[in-house]
């Protein structure tokens, strides 16, 4: 890789798919610096596209800027790299960033001071030329261009001054139509990766830039990427810079940016265009960027799969403030740029006539009618301004009347309920401003999308109010900030977001405790638009996710450094399983991908019945075994030497692990003193924190914490009491305090044959945020589907992004209260969580109460912080916002049902439930959460007869759902579960984020021997078929066809004995059905229609989550059969109800 | 005046009483010590601050839990006594508080060595605002008890 270690601060962030960047075949001559982009992309672990959209003559220097804020942002390091850089030995960053703005800005000189070295900044763009190979192209690229020297095109679009006035309409203009233009001269597009900007660079030739676009134009995927940076370097002077990376690819886009209609406009500058580093357009360019992108995605969102967040600015977010850059007065001159855009009214059918009458005469906004998506920031302007909320109020009312989601389904007679494609989330009947600006419901769900006013109404809805979480997923957008001062409210320390209100220019109102605050004097500067005077345009009020960089105000000590320990089970039975190949080769391919800064340490410490600790110093010639046999008081050999730094040690780990695997092949020992290994990797861990790793293949059997066995297999189908599924000792759950309060976490990796009882193991990563696999009946060569399914949760596992010392605080406006939290972590103080580690791949659920009734506002929001120290020793913070409406009817209440997220947090209850109390308890509560809540909606509907069974559209999947739960294995009675299966089933529930817990509860199944091109996507350049849903039942399965049952971790291909021969032979590579192995777990690749299909539908599936499934091919006499129809939750069981039975069961209890 | 055995057992539940209004009041103020944390946002999300929170939330804790067994073997005792005095009304009085204790008692977690207040649990919001409830009304019990117990011994002082 090229990039110095200190660089990729930002990166971690960005871990999209990058799938069609490089699948799309080259449309265009590939040029040598299109590679030579490529090659410093893919190497990255965040392989983040993000593209640049750039309009004319905007593209190069915005690069610049973009490489230049890039520079800023990063860590120290690497500003010792830019001083090398071949031009600008002398640039401070600093000045680099502020050169030019005196003149437009003369009235804010103090804070965006200009240095005169800005001439030779302009110059100096290449400034980082040594890591990232820029200066020759850019060189090649501005020949002829007049940097004047105040008016170069810097981050911070200086040049305002040389700005004219039509120029600024016309921009306008392009954003407005950029979708028909056809002009190519002016467009220049550029995709950069958001990680790395670096590569960004390397392009820097318009024509280059342009084929990459082209290139990367699939056609179909509309995706914004938005990758905001705002640079504060100079501490001394608050200066943000901020990247807008915009990718997003359209058909044709890449030869249109610009329209005829900006070309004409911008006569006045006609050199301009042909020009396209001068410097007018320079300044607006990462805002036209911005826009057009908006403008284009938006016009083709309907084609993308991917979730666009940004296509939420595309009606506000343009118009006004490019007029605004052209004069250091933000509001003054530039009326006729709203009247040039017409075009935005369009979209929003639902606005009130009065915002737009109401909006041209003000004359901050001049172009935006009330289209803005910050419209309610300025409440004072609007004469109408008090009732704004109400007429959101009314107008949400309007519109609640969605007949859809209220339209009353009987249930027992519609038998087809099932959507074709997967159950979307409802969408927060707010008005569409809101609504675009709102959070991505894959990050935040809130099980009630009307908020009911009143706890009377709640509780008389019979539904729990409740948030599910994913907070630190994975994200291909993420604007990221650095300020000096993180904007926040004085009283509840709320972050400014995208839903509080601007009283006027200078104060704001906290949108979760009304407090009025004071705009900081920085925050009045908008970098994205380099305006001034536009708080509600800053990006962190234009996106409800948003990532801060922290000042040292959040930290005390310094980051702590990644820091990995591996406490490895090598006991006989461990070594029988031969899970220590894997792991060890795992390790091996991605030691170079662990996340991390040259800080990284790691360390391995093995145990049996001793405990064997590994001296990896560097300068040894091998590693160095140390066996410490006095268990009851353990200590730690060689403190310093244990856990080494990754880099200089490198080799002696890598022999460590070559070695480790033939290291016990011929042990005897049996016993596992798992609680001394762990107090070790406790003491070993807790100077500096970090995450622990525990491989476990039996019951602990030595030290302290040993367990034994508690369940009793005669038990396992009994339909009374099931117990043990609480912990056995405090122990674990003790030490995992411990480790939390020392930032460690502990992920239990659960690989064993026999009972080892999870309950109480589970306890040391409940406790400590960590996470837990468990792999039943592991053996590598006798249960190959486990052994590949480790060795891919390895791979994600180890790669990727991790959050150190995390704190998370959940905020919700005055009036709601959280009261209890589900998932794994510690809760520190009520609203507090403590995360010692924070992964992607968890998901956090609170429940929620109406402590106050809300009657007097008609917007709340809930605000997530998560606080935690990335993996290159950065101190970040991401918050989500999310705002829904409050309703004061029962209807609405219902129309807003969140089917999916009311029965996952209902999952959750049911499994503290079980725990504290019985699962025959929470079964209950499962059963008469679905009869209470559709008995109360049957009394409100009255003009319904009593004797049918009757939801609303929203719940018409509840009692489906709720019967998947409970024949789900963490819950299910009857039927055969062995303890350790129900209590992962139970962990996984809690931990698992909404989008995967819905896998685990009701499976997808789809019949895949007939798929058709009839309604496929088109993702990365394949053709991926869509085939409906079917009902999980086995009336669906013929005997003629093969289907596909997706249970999130595993999938089974279910092969009916009649099945097609040629499917068989193009899928499965067998001539006939007979001659299916038993043991399938791959579908080879061959070159048939049928085969390509199915392949490129299971590799979607597959990419949509984080932890590969295994596939598993399933005929009629494979003994796995069991497992699959196990999941055919529809059909009746020895031990439980039909879909039907249950029913009229609830029917019963309804009409009781 | 005559020193009966019952104006025995309320002198001495008088003065074991105020041992349990002390109890009471440092339950509440551990509660509300475990619910707030006395620092500000930005020293709450520190690291070096977790382990000191968490050390403190432990120690509340163990207290916690040494306490239930002395709270409840006081309380059984004045039972005990009163039944012996055969000063039912008192019993009855206190028998209610008693049951409570019992069931409070015995309801723990089947497999947990652990009593009540086990942290993770007791950090839950919803039992944190229970058992700060319990303790505000244990603490209105015992005050009134004590006032009552006053009254009785003074009674029973007297009229015998």
């Amino acid at each position: 890789m090229q990039f110095p270690p200190g660089y990729g601060s930002h990166p971690p962030n960005y871990s999209a798919p990058s799938g069609h960047y490089s699948q799309v075949p080259n449309k265009a001559a590939a040029s040598h610096l299109d590679h030579q982009y490529r090659a410093s992309y893919y190497p990255g672990y965040y392989s983040a596209p993000a593209q640049n959209v750039m309009t004319p003559s905007v593209g190069s220097t915005v690069l610049n800027a973009q490489g230049s804020q890039q520079l800023y942002n990063k860590t120290p390091p690497h500003t010792g790299g830019s001083s090398d850089g071949p031009v600008q030995g002398a640039i401070s960053s600093a000045s680099y960033l502020h050169m030019s703005a005196q003149q437009s800005y003369s009235a804010f000189d103090n804070h965006y001071s200009t240095s005169v070295s800005s001439s030779v900044a302009s110059q100096g763009f290449p400034l980082n030329s040594d890591h990232y190979a820029m200066p020759v192209v850019s060189g090649a690229m501005y020949p002829n261009v007049p940097y004047p020297p105040a008016a170069a095109g810097s981050a911070y679009g200086q040049t305002f001054t040389s700005q004219s006035l039509p120029t600024v309409g016309q921009f306008k203009e392009t954003n407005a139509f950029s979708s028909q233009s056809t002009s190519v001269p002016h467009s220049l597009q550029q995709h950069v990766p958001a990680g790395y900007n670096t590569t960004l660079s390397t392009i820097s030739s318009a024509q280059s830039v342009q084929d990459n676009l082209c290139r990367n134009l699939p056609g179909s995927v509309a995706k914004v990427n938005n990758q905001i940076k705002t640079g504060g370097i100079d501490s001394s002077q608050p200066v943000h810079s901020v990247s807008q990376n915009v990718p997003f690819t359209k058909p044709g886009v890449g030869t249109s940016a610009s329209s005829a209609v900006v070309s004409s406009v911008r006569s006045p500058a006609p050199s301009l265009s042909s020009q396209p580093s001068s410097s007018p357009s320079v300044t607006q360019s990462p805002e036209l960027a911005l826009q057009e992108a908006l403008d284009s995605s938006s016009t083709t969102s309907s084609a993308s799969p991917v979730l666009n967040n940004y296509d939420a600015l595309e009606g506000g977010g343009y118009p006004d403030t490019r007029s605004v850059t052209s004069s250091p007065v933000p509001a003054p001159s530039v009326p006729q740029t709203s009247k040039a855009s017409k075009p935005f009214g369009y979209g929003y059918p639902a606005l009130q006539p009065g915002y737009q009458n109401a909006t041209p005469t003000t004359p901050v906004q001049p172009s935006n009618p009330g289209h803005h998506p910050g419209f309610q920031h300025y409440p004072q302007q609007y004469p109408g301004v008090n009732q704004l909320s109400s007429s959101l109020g009314s107008l949400s009312l309007q519109h609640s009347q969605q007949p859809e989601s209220l339209r009353p389904v009987n249930l027992t007679h519609d038998r087809n309920i099932l959507p074709v494609s997967s159950v979307p989330a409802p969408v927060p009947n707010l008005n569409s401003d809101l609504r675009k600006l709102n959070c991505s419901p894959d990050s935040f769900r809130c099980t009630l999308t009307n908020i009911p006013q009143t706890q009377a109404l709640l509780n008389k809805a019979k539904l729990p109010l409740g948030l599910l979480l994913h907070p630190f997923r994975d994200l291909t957008q993420l604007p990221v900030i650095t300020s000096s001062t993180i904007v926040r409210c004085r009283s509840c320390r709320t972050y400014i977001n995208p839903f509080v209100s601007f009283i006027d220019q200078r104060r704001w109102k906290c949108n979760l405790c009304y407090r009025v605050n004071d705009v900081p004097e920085e925050f009045m500067y908008n970098p994205l638009t380099r305006s001034y005077g536009e708080p509600h345009k800053r990006p962190e009020v234009q996106n409800s996710t948003v990532e801060f960089i922290a000042s040292s105000d959040y930290m005390l000590r310094p980051p702590q450094p990644a820091v990995y320990l591996f406490v490895l089970d090598v006991s006989h039975n461990a070594v029988e399983a031969g899970y220590l190949t894997i792991v060890c080769q795992s390790l091996l391919e991605n030691l170079d991908k662990l996340p991390g800064d040259s800080r990284t340490r790691i360390g391995f410490i093995t145990f049996d019945s001793t405990v064997q600790f590994y001296n990896l110093q560097e300068g040894l010639s091998q590693p160095q075994m140390l066996i410490v046999s006095d268990i009851d008081d353990i200590f730690l050999p060689t403190p310093d030497s244990l856990l080494v730094n990754l880099h200089e040690s490198k080799e002696l780990i890598k022999d460590l692990l070559n070695a480790l695997p033939n290291m016990f092949t011929n042990t005897r020992e049996t016993h596992s003193a798992l609680g001394p290994a762990l107090q070790a990797a406790f003491k070993l861990m807790s100077p500096t924190g970090g995450r622990i790793s525990v491989f476990q293949t039996q019951l602990p059997s030595l030290g302290a914490g040993l367990l034994h066995s508690r369940e009793d297999p005669n038990q396992r189908s009994s339909t009374k009491v099931v117990q043990h599924l609480g912990p056995a000792t405090d122990f674990y759950k003790k030490l995992a305090l411990d480790c939390s309060g020392q930032q460690t976490a502990v992920d239990l990796f659960l690989l064993s044959s026999q009972y080892s009882d999870l309950a109480s193991l589970a306890c040391m990563s409940k406790y400590s945020a960590g996470c837990i696999y468990y792999y039943p009946s592991f053996h590598r060569t006798h249960n190959p589907a486990q052994a590949e399914k480790l060795q891919k949760d390895l791979k994600r596992y180890l790669t990727r992004k991790i959050g150190f010392e995390a704190v998370m605080r959940i905020r919700c406006t005055k009036g709601l209260s959280i009261h209890t939290f589900h998932g794994n972590f510690f809760v520190r103080s009520t609203d507090l969580l403590s995360l010692a580690n924070v992964n992607p791949d968890a998901g956090f659920a609170v429940q929620m109460s109406i402590e106050e009734s809300l009657t007097d506002t008609s917007l709340v929001c809930f605000q997530t912080a998560l606080l935690y120290t990335s993996s290159k020793g950065e101190r970040r913070i991401r918050v989500h916002t999310l705002c829904l409406p409050v309703v004061s009817s029962l209807a609405d209440v219902y129309a807003g049902a969140d089917v999916q997220a009311v029965v996952c947090l209902l999952a959750n209850m049911a499994v503290d439930r079980s725990v504290s109390s019985s699962l025959a308890d929470a079964r209950d509560a499962l059963v008469n959460a679905v009869v209470d809540s559709l008995a109360a909606y049957m009394s409100t509907a009255s003009n319904l007869q009593q004797s049918m069974l009757i939801a609303p559209n929203s719940l018409k999947l509840f009692p489906l759902y709720i019967l998947a739960l409970l024949k789900q294995k963490a819950f299910r009675t009857g039927t055969s579960t062995r303890l350790d299966d129900r209590v992962y089933a139970m962990c996984q529930m809690k931990s698992q984020p909404l989008v995967h817990l819905m896998k685990m509860i009701h499976p997808n199944l789809y019949r895949i021997d007939k798929l058709t091109d009839e309604s496929t996507i088109h993702v990365n350049d394949r053709v991926v078929p869509q085939p409906p849903l079917q009902k999980l039942s086995a009336e669906k399965l013929t005997r003629e066809g093969a289907f596909l049952m997706d249970c999130g971790s595993i999938f089974y291909i279910w092969i009916g004995k009649n099945c097609d021969n040629s499917f068989i032979k193009d899928v499965l590579g067998y001539p006939n059905y007979a001659s299916v192995p038993q043991k399938m777990t791959q579908l080879p690749e061959v070159d048939a229609l049928s085969s390509e299909r199915t392949r490129s539908f299971i590799s979607w599936l597959r990419d949509s989550r984080p932890l590969s499934p295994v596939l598993q091919v399933i005929k009629d006499e494979n003994p796995a059969k069991t497992d699959f129809f196990q999941h055919l939750i529809e059909d009746r069981t020895e031990a439980a109800f039909s879909y039907y039975e249950f029913l009229l069961n609830i029917q019963q209890q309804v009409c009781k | 005046m005559a020193f009966t055995f019952a104006a025995f057992c309320y002198m001495l539940s008088l003065v074991l009483c105020a041992a349990l209004i002390f109890f009471a009041i440092w339950h509440i103020i551990a509660f509300d010590e475990l619910r707030t944390d006395f620092k500000s946002p930005i020293d709450q999300c520190n690291p070096a601050h977790a382990r000191e929170r968490l050390r403190n939330i432990e120690r509340i804790c163990f207290l916690l839990r040494k306490l239930v067994l002395p709270e409840y073997s006081i309380h059984s005792l004045f039972c005990i006594m009163f039944l012996c005095a055969q000063e039912w009304l008192t019993l009855g009085l206190n028998v209610p508080l008693l049951f409570y204790h019992l069931w409070r008692y015995f309801r723990c977690p089947a497999d947990s060595s652990e009593l009540a207040y086990d942290p993770p649990a007791v950090m839950n919001a919803d039992t944190l605002s229970y058992c700060q409830k319990e303790a505000w009304c244990k603490l209105a019990f015992y005050l009134l008890s004590f006032f009552y117990y006053l009254y009785c011994m003074i009674y029973t002082l007297v009229s015998s």
